[in-house]
């Protein structure tokens, strides 16, 4: 049985994320418990929804600065509207999605009308959205809402005593919805095709305009809904927050085996490098001698080696075509 | 030098509008003092504080003229800060501290050279590896601490008075100086703008377009390593958290205010300065003025939204397309008849 060559960097993440676990588990027998695993799930859970967004920009062969800003863009505006009107979570939740996606939206119209680099634009996405929210709040402001107490408190407690909690099952919900979109829908096969080349999407029919402006969108969708799951669990919205999430996602995503350039690559990939980042990160807190920057170390290395492990497919395809 | 001035007119009469702009809230912005020696206001300071982007700006400039980016700066300030840093706390002295620090500089601007120039990786995440990565490097080096020091030599460098105005303000314009001139009184500037146009052809006419391209990013990575010296001696300690922290967004956005394509090609190394002035303007003004520095990002945004569309490739082709428009309407319908 031969494997498709395109598989490679998924097999090889998820084979990664398997290893490091059985390491960890040799070390340290309780990693191997639901409750760390429930954990993973719930610390990750903002993380791995906008990276599902910023998967299919980067499958398309652009790139989204602006997510953090966004998120936490979303947790201010979440914070201050429970704070000044009386308005149900549910109603502020819906104009927050619609706000952060109207956002993408124009970010993707921008884009593709001014035929500008998306790194620019989406850089001064990032400032506007970021400047939005210190104009809303400069400090942070908690959230005290009987609704986000139930929200926070949902959870299914799992053999082992580990929680399932709602924000984790919701991520796992946005990248079984993003694999759908990308994998299974006309659009997420424009979105390939795009990512392919522009100049013969085109030619095969594609409407570049429409679906650059529904990528951003939908990255904008993300990174709202990402804001809402972050703020149920830090229970407050703060415009520093979430500085560099942007980065951390595209690191993640690049771990997951998309390839930067476009047109290549899984969802279910960017699930296992949020876990794989969030594994390294649970390592160190159960080392405990070992220092946080190492982390940051760790997943330098880690995206340099999927890098080159791209080059070398890329090559080996290239012989065989 | 007339195609020079054509070249940044643009930038220059930006500067203008924004300094009369700050000038309406705080009439006192142009208003220079001499006292002690050293001469003292809000010019001088914004000449001052924009020293690390403004250094920063040069060397990306280059990077983004052969068609690159370079997003590991402000981490590059961070690793050779804390290099100086560690190395005056062990005892070194000040010229073997900055000399460590460039060759850190060095260090980093050759790994990402070589990753984008030999392995072919794309810039942006060629370099996206050091940014993620150089902050914990960064930490390894200061152990997770802030390095502090009491070198006075050192400290000059960040806070120093030399005839009067500050020495980061000589570091910046001596850089930048240095630069256009080898890029311009040589062949260097040209090569380089070939290697953004087109890298292939450019290594078919001859030109070694690898080397040149990692010698671009090591420009990049001393320039980095200038502007970490000058942050650390200024606060005399490495930060390893906070140095130079986004500073790689200000001066990719000082290049794209003068008006160099992200696409490669044609650079100026004065406009990009005075980006960075611009930049700096913006921050200090929108202080000065009074305004609550809540709105500077969202001013930010704005700027560049401006720039972006009197940039844009396809706006300029609408505008083309309609003056044609226009002139044909006044000219008279060619008769059908001379048509064959």
């Amino acid at each position: 049985m031969t494997v498709n060559p395109r598989l490679y960097p998924l097999l090889a993440t998820i084979g990664i994320f398997v290893v490091a676990y059985i390491v960890c588990w040799l070390q340290f027998p309780y990693m191997l418990s639901t409750r760390v695993a429930g954990n993973l799930l719930t610390d990750n859970a903002y993380l791995g929804i906008v990276a599902v967004g910023m998967t299919l920009v980067i499958l398309s062969g652009g790139i989204d600065l602006s997510v953090g800003s966004v998120i936490a863009f979303s947790g201010v505006f979440i914070a201050v509207m429970l704070r000044d009107t009386g308005l149900h979570p549910l109603l502020v939740f819906a104009l927050l999605l619609a706000v952060t996606t109207a956002f993408g939206a124009a970010m993707g119209a921008v884009i593709h009308g001014l035929a500008m680099p998306a790194f620019i634009v989406t850089l001064a996405g990032m400032f506007l959205a970021r400047g939005a929210s210190y104009m809303l709040t400069i400090e942070s402001v908690p959230i005290a809402h009987p609704f986000y107490d139930l929200l926070k408190d949902a959870y299914w407690l799992m053999p082992g005593k580990g929680r399932l909690t709602l924000i984790g099952v919701l991520m796992l919900v946005a990248v079984a919805a993003g694999a759908l979109i990308a994998h299974r829908t006309r659009f997420g096969a424009q979105v390939f095709a795009i990512g392919g080349g522009e100049q013969t999407a085109r030619l095969m029919g594609v409407r570049v305009g429409a679906t650059t402006v529904g990528i951003y969108a939908f990255s904008g969708f993300m990174a709202g809904l990402s804001g809402i799951v972050f703020s149920i669990y830090t229970g407050s919205g703060y415009p520093l927050a979430t500085v560099g999430t942007e980065l951390t996602a595209i690191a993640a995503v690049v771990i997951g085996g998309t390839l930067l350039t476009g047109g290549a690559g899984y969802v279910v990939g960017t699930l296992f490098g949020v876990l794989t980042m969030g594994l390294i990160q649970t390592y160190i807190v159960f080392d405990g001698t070992l220092s946080s920057w190492w982390t940051k170390i760790v997943i330098g290395v880690l995206l340099l080696l999927f890098i080159l492990l791209q080059r070398g497919l890329l090559r080996v395809t290239a012989l065989r075509a | 030098m007339t195609r020079t001035l054509r070249r940044i007119l643009p930038q220059i009469l930006t500067l203008a509008v924004l300094v009369a702009l700050v000038s309406l809230f705080f009439p006192q912005f142009l208003s220079v003092d001499y006292q002690g020696g050293r001469l003292s206001g809000p010019v001088i300071d914004v000449l001052k504080r924009g020293a690390p982007v403004a250094l920063l700006a040069v060397g990306m400039t280059l990077v983004i003229a052969t068609r690159g980016i370079d997003l590991s700066v402000g981490t590059i300030m961070a690793i050779t800060g804390a290099t100086a840093a560690w190395a005056l706390a062990s005892g070194w002295g000040a010229a073997a501290a900055v000399l460590l620090a460039l060759m850190a500089g060095l260090a980093c601007g050759v790994w990402n050279g070589c990753l984008v120039a030999l392995i072919g990786i794309q810039p942006i995440v060629a370099t996206l590896i050091l940014m993620t990565s150089g902050r914990g490097i960064a930490q390894l080096i200061t152990e997770g601490r802030i390095l502090t020091f009491t070198d006075p030599g050192f400290a000059w460098l960040g806070s120093g008075i030399l005839l009067g105005l500050p020495v980061p303000v000589y570091i910046w314009v001596g850089t930048a100086i240095a630069v256009a001139l080898l890029m311009r009184r040589t062949a260097l500037g040209l090569l380089v703008e070939s290697i953004g146009i087109n890298r292939s052809a450019s290594a078919l006419a001859g030109i070694n377009a690898t080397v040149l391209l990692i010698a671009v990013y090591v420009a990049s990575g001393l320039c980095a390593a200038l502007a970490g010296i000058i942050a650390t001696a200024d606060i005399r300690g490495a930060d390893a958290n906070n140095a130079g922290l986004w500073l790689e967004l200000d001066a990719i956005l000082a290049v794209v205010i003068g008006g160099n394509s992200l696409l490669g090609g044609r650079f100026s190394v004065a406009a990009s300065v005075l980006g960075a002035m611009i930049i700096q303007t913006i921050d200090t003004g929108i202080l000065l003025a009074g305004f609550p520095s809540e709105y500077n990002l969202v001013i930010k945004a704005g700027l560049v939204l401006m720039v972006l569309l009197v940039q844009s490739p396809n706006l300029a082709g609408h505008w083309y397309a309609l003056r044609r428009h226009v002139r044909r309407r006044r000219e008279p319908a060619p008769s059908d008849r001379s048509a064959p």
